[in-house]
């Protein structure tokens, strides 16, 4: 069980992460949604006690009830691979290029496992199997640039879960891949975190595909958790301002937006972009392009309220008048 | 064999054949009569008649470089006219002790150099990687030969704990060790400081990129991440350096030796040049040579067995 | 005004400070360098000598300085030699590409085998050691280095709009090589020269250590620190001062080519 409560990430130019609760208990699928720069990888890090040394962090992390917030370096390290492991956007860079990926599997069970090698190739080869490598015994001799980028984002799934994880963090997972390759890494991950009952935090700006992955979601924007819940739930009936612009700037071949002459609408988008963290709103960070603005959104921080947690003043003035 | 060795191996006996056309013109077609170097300037007609006939200095240029070419390639270098005896013999006798200078050199320069690097890489930014950096940069400037200097002056005039100079032969292997330790410190300590750069910035580069994160995330320790993902990676920089400077080493000797009395190569060359033994530094700078470009050759070679990509890429 | 690196200003200083003292030594030295007075040798540090004086009873301030002009003028010409000689071959290779281009280059490669110690070392064997031949061996080292320089940066400079509407425009290429490339690879060229400055400094010294630079009586760090070995036991001192010299030296030049580069290729100066 990770449990995140009011985490800050903080650093001299501001807040990357800002108070974030989480909850992740073994089997949950847990989708994170955000443009870049919304802080979504900065919680994976947190997770993972890879949060860069000059941040400052506040709040509370626990695994299983131990407090790790400010946990040392080395304690992270019996954590990561054995407890919590993590995949990368680019498969091909995320790989040591000069190991046989057969190698670069059996290395983290060697070294925390302490498995001989006979015992981690056969475990290497399972693996393969599992993930959808074919004919492992000859892929494992392969070098990362042998392979396909389907197949090296395997590996790197086979990597993670090499000592057994309860966690599994994937990072835009799939953004670097070809659309049905990315598919089907989608549902391997589904199907891996169903079998193992190992939890899944599925980090993507793809709203599709994180539809596709995940039980629950949570929306950030600028370092904010803006919104959370059930899946089908926040992406059927959004409540905060971002996510209902995030929703409709996205295109739906099915449903493509038509004026009543039916000529095609231009996608409606959300205006300006994500400013950067020092130019950050010290209220409600989504100030300034928000379309039902108000005027204590820049000064003050809302509050999440309601079963979602939303955090937005317009949504708490109409809820409570 | 891949077209990328033929291609290497195609240019480096190209190489060396130029290098040896380069020798032989700056010994032999530069203005000068070699008879009359060897012999001074008041030996008499007789004598630089003879000796020129004796160095094959009446046959036309072209037999003159085949002759030498051919004679080397079977280890026959011609006679040396100080020694009296052949060339070939000289080098056999001198060669060992250059040889495990540079050898040993080496060895010491990439101990010092990859722990110091990696050391500076893993502190960036912090005290540890600002000291190191300061001494290399310091390492660097510093001559050998002042280096070498300043070791016998603490360790062998004032703490006597090891000879100032000299080599009393293999005979004795302690002693020999001793003698040889003063000048290989001197030797690595310069060339350490290039290449603790060189693989403080190239593991930099390494650390940057997403395996290294990768490694970590497989909650490897510092240690092992460093020596075992970010160094193997950071190699092709370093070797190329590591080449260059086997053959600075190697010249390096002829500096080494003459500061400390070792009969090695660099002793002989120079004990050939008061001598005027045209013959004997002919063969040597040709052997200095040969191991500056094989070296370099090597080194190519080892690109192939460090990065399984180069093999798929020639 | 952006800062100046650390680097650049700690070398600008230190290179002030031995070119000034070179310069100084031209019209002015405690003492005449080569004055001997055997009845004051190894004397010790006075206000007549800033330094004390060495086996000879030369003055060591004076030695000192006058080295240093010798120690500078040798690098300046050596480098100045092999740098036209390198850059010119640079740009004709850069120009005319094809045969030329790979003959310069593979020349260049050659060049590479021959340590400025080993070419001296032939030099003296045929010639006998001197001063001229230890110049000759280091600018003959450069050639291959500035060569190599010169056509990579010139390379770039051809690709770029402005010499292609040069060339459009009818001017020959001999016209266009002085009036675009070399300007654009002047700061290119500038970098390298200060650094192999600092190079040359060190292999003088070494050469003439090796009794194959600077002849008696003229002054060099180097031979210096060769006579002064002999002594160690009665004064060493004598193998600390020209030493210092020759770190300062070679460390301010070394630093100001750092900082340059770091000034005129900032991706440069971020990779290390």
């Amino acid at each position: 069980m990770f449990e995140m409560h009011e985490m800050t990430v903080r650093f001299s130019i501001g807040d990357a992460l800002r108070d974030a609760s989480l909850r992740i208990a073994p089997g949950d699928r847990l989708g994170i949604v955000g443009e870049s720069g919304s802080g979504k990888s900065m919680l994976a890090a947190c997770l993972m006690g890879m949060v860069p040394q000059s941040a400052t962090l506040s709040g509370r992390l626990t695994i299983d009830g131990t407090d790790m917030t400010h946990a040392a370096e080395d304690l992270w390290q019996t954590i990561r691979a054995r407890r919590a492991a993590m995949i990368f956007q680019e498969p091909m860079s995320a790989l040591n290029p000069l190991r046989r990926v057969g190698d670069t599997v059996a290395e983290p069970m060697r070294v925390h496992l302490g498995l001989g090698k006979a015992q981690a190739r056969a475990r290497v080869q399972a693996l393969f199997e599992e993930v959808g490598i074919p004919d492992p015994s000859a892929r494992l001799r392969m070098f990362p640039h042998e392979l396909s980028g389907g197949q090296r984002q395997r590996v790197l799934i086979a990597l993670a879960l090499a000592c057994d994880p309860e966690l599994l963090i994937a990072d835009e997972p799939t953004t670097a891949l070809d659309a049905n390759v990315a598919l089907k890494i989608t549902d391997l991950l589904v199907h891996l975190s169903q079998s193992r009952n190992m939890a899944l935090v599925f980090i993507s700006h793809d709203l599709a595909a994180v539809a596709r992955a995940t039980t629950e979601i949570a929306v950030m924007y600028g370092g904010d958790i803006v919104e959370r819940g059930p899946t089908a739930a926040v992406l059927g009936t959004p409540a905060h301002p971002y996510t209902q612009g995030l929703l409709a700037a996205r295109p739906d071949p099915r449903a493509m937006p038509r004026e009543a002459d039916g000529s095609r609408r231009r996608l409606p988008t959300i205006p300006g972009s994500v400013p950067p963290l020092q130019a950050m709103a010290k209220g409600c960070r989504f100030t300034g392009r928000c379309a039902v603005e108000r005027s204590e959104c820049a000064s003050v921080k809302p509050v999440p309220t309601g079963p979602r947690h939303t955090t937005c003043h317009a949504l708490l003035h109409e809820e409570t008048p | 064999m891949s077209y990328f060795l033929l291609r290497r191996t195609i240019g480096f006996l190209a190489t060396l054949v130029a290098v040896s056309v380069v020798v032989f013109a700056v010994m032999n077609v530069l203005p000068g009569d070699p008879a009359l170097t060897i012999l001074g300037l008041d030996a008499t007609d007789d004598a630089l008649a003879a000796l020129r006939d004796d160095l094959g200095l009446n046959d036309p240029l072209l037999a003159r470089y085949f002759g030498w070419v051919a004679g080397a390639l079977v280890g026959d270098f011609g006679t040396s006219h100080s020694f009296r005896v052949p060339v070939a013999e000289l080098i056999a006798e001198r060669l060992p002790m250059t040889l495990s200078l540079a050898v040993a050199g080496m060895i010491l320069t990439l101990i010092i150099a990859l722990t110091v690097g990696i050391y500076a890489a893993s502190h960036h930014g912090k005290p540890g990687d600002w000291i190191t950096m300061f001494l290399s940069q310091l390492g660097i400037a510093i001559p050998a030969f002042w280096l070498s200097i300043l070791l016998v002056l603490l360790f062998a005039v004032n703490l006597r704990w090891l000879p100032p100079g000299g080599f009393a032969g293999w005979s004795d292997p302690v002693a020999a060790m001793r003698s040889l330790v003063l000048p290989t410190v001197a030797l690595a300590l310069v060339q350490s400081a290039v290449l603790a750069r060189v693989t403080r910035s190239s593991a930099l580069e390494v650390m940057r990129q997403d395996f290294t994160r990768t490694a970590r995330a497989s909650g490897f320790s510092q240690r092992r991440i460093l020596w075992r993902h970010v160094l193997p990676n950071a190699l092709v920089p370093i070797v190329t350096i590591v080449g260059m400077q086997f053959a600075a080493l190697v010249t390096g000797t002829i500096v080494i030796e003459n500061v400390f009395y070792l009969p090695g190569l660099g002793r002989l060359i120079f004990q050939s040049i008061a001598n005027r033994d045209l013959p004997t530094v002919q063969a040597l700078v040709m052997l200095f040579a040969v191991i500056v470009v094989t070296a370099n050759f090597v080194v190519d070679l080892l690109y192939v067995l460090i990065d399984p990509r180069l093999k798929a890429r020639t | 005004m952006k800062q100046l690196p650390a680097n650049f200003i700690i070398g600008a200083v230190l290179v002030a400070f031995v070119v000034g003292v070179a310069a100084l030594s031209l019209i002015w030295t405690p003492h005449d360098p080569t004055d001997l007075n055997i009845r004051a040798k190894f004397g010790a540090p006075s206000h007549v000598n800033w330094l004390g004086t060495d086996q000879l009873g030369r003055d060591l301030v004076s030695q000192l300085m006058a080295a240093a002009r010798n120690s500078m003028t040798v690098a300046l010409v050596a480098v100045l030699l092999g740098g036209s000689i390198g850059v010119a071959l640079g740009l004709l290779a850069s120009a005319i590409g094809g045969w030329v281009e790979d003959i310069v280059m593979r020349l260049a490669d050659l060049g590479f085998a021959f340590p400025a110690l080993l070419f001296a070392i032939m030099l003296a064997a045929v010639f006998g050691p001197s001063l001229t031949n230890a110049v000759l061996a280091i600018a003959f080292i450069n050639i291959p280095i500035f060569a190599r320089v010169a056509r990579a940066s010139g390379n770039q400079i051809w690709t770029r709009e402005y010499v292609l509407a040069a060339r459009a425009a009818g001017m020959n290429k001999f016209t266009i090589t002085l009036d675009h490339i070399l300007p654009n690879i002047a700061a290119a060229v500038i970098v390298q020269a200060t650094i192999e400055f600092a190079v040359a400094i060190l292999a003088e010294a070494a050469l003439s250590y090796l009794g194959l630079g600077a002849q008696p009586p003229a002054s060099s760090w180097g031979r210096m620190l060769s006579e002064a070995q002999t002594l160690m036991y009665l004064a060493p001192e004598l193998a600390i001062y020209p030493g210092l010299c020759i770190v300062t030296a070679v460390l301010g030049f070394g630093l100001l080519g750092d900082g340059l580069r770091d000034m005129t290729d900032p991706r440069l100066a971020r990779a290390r």
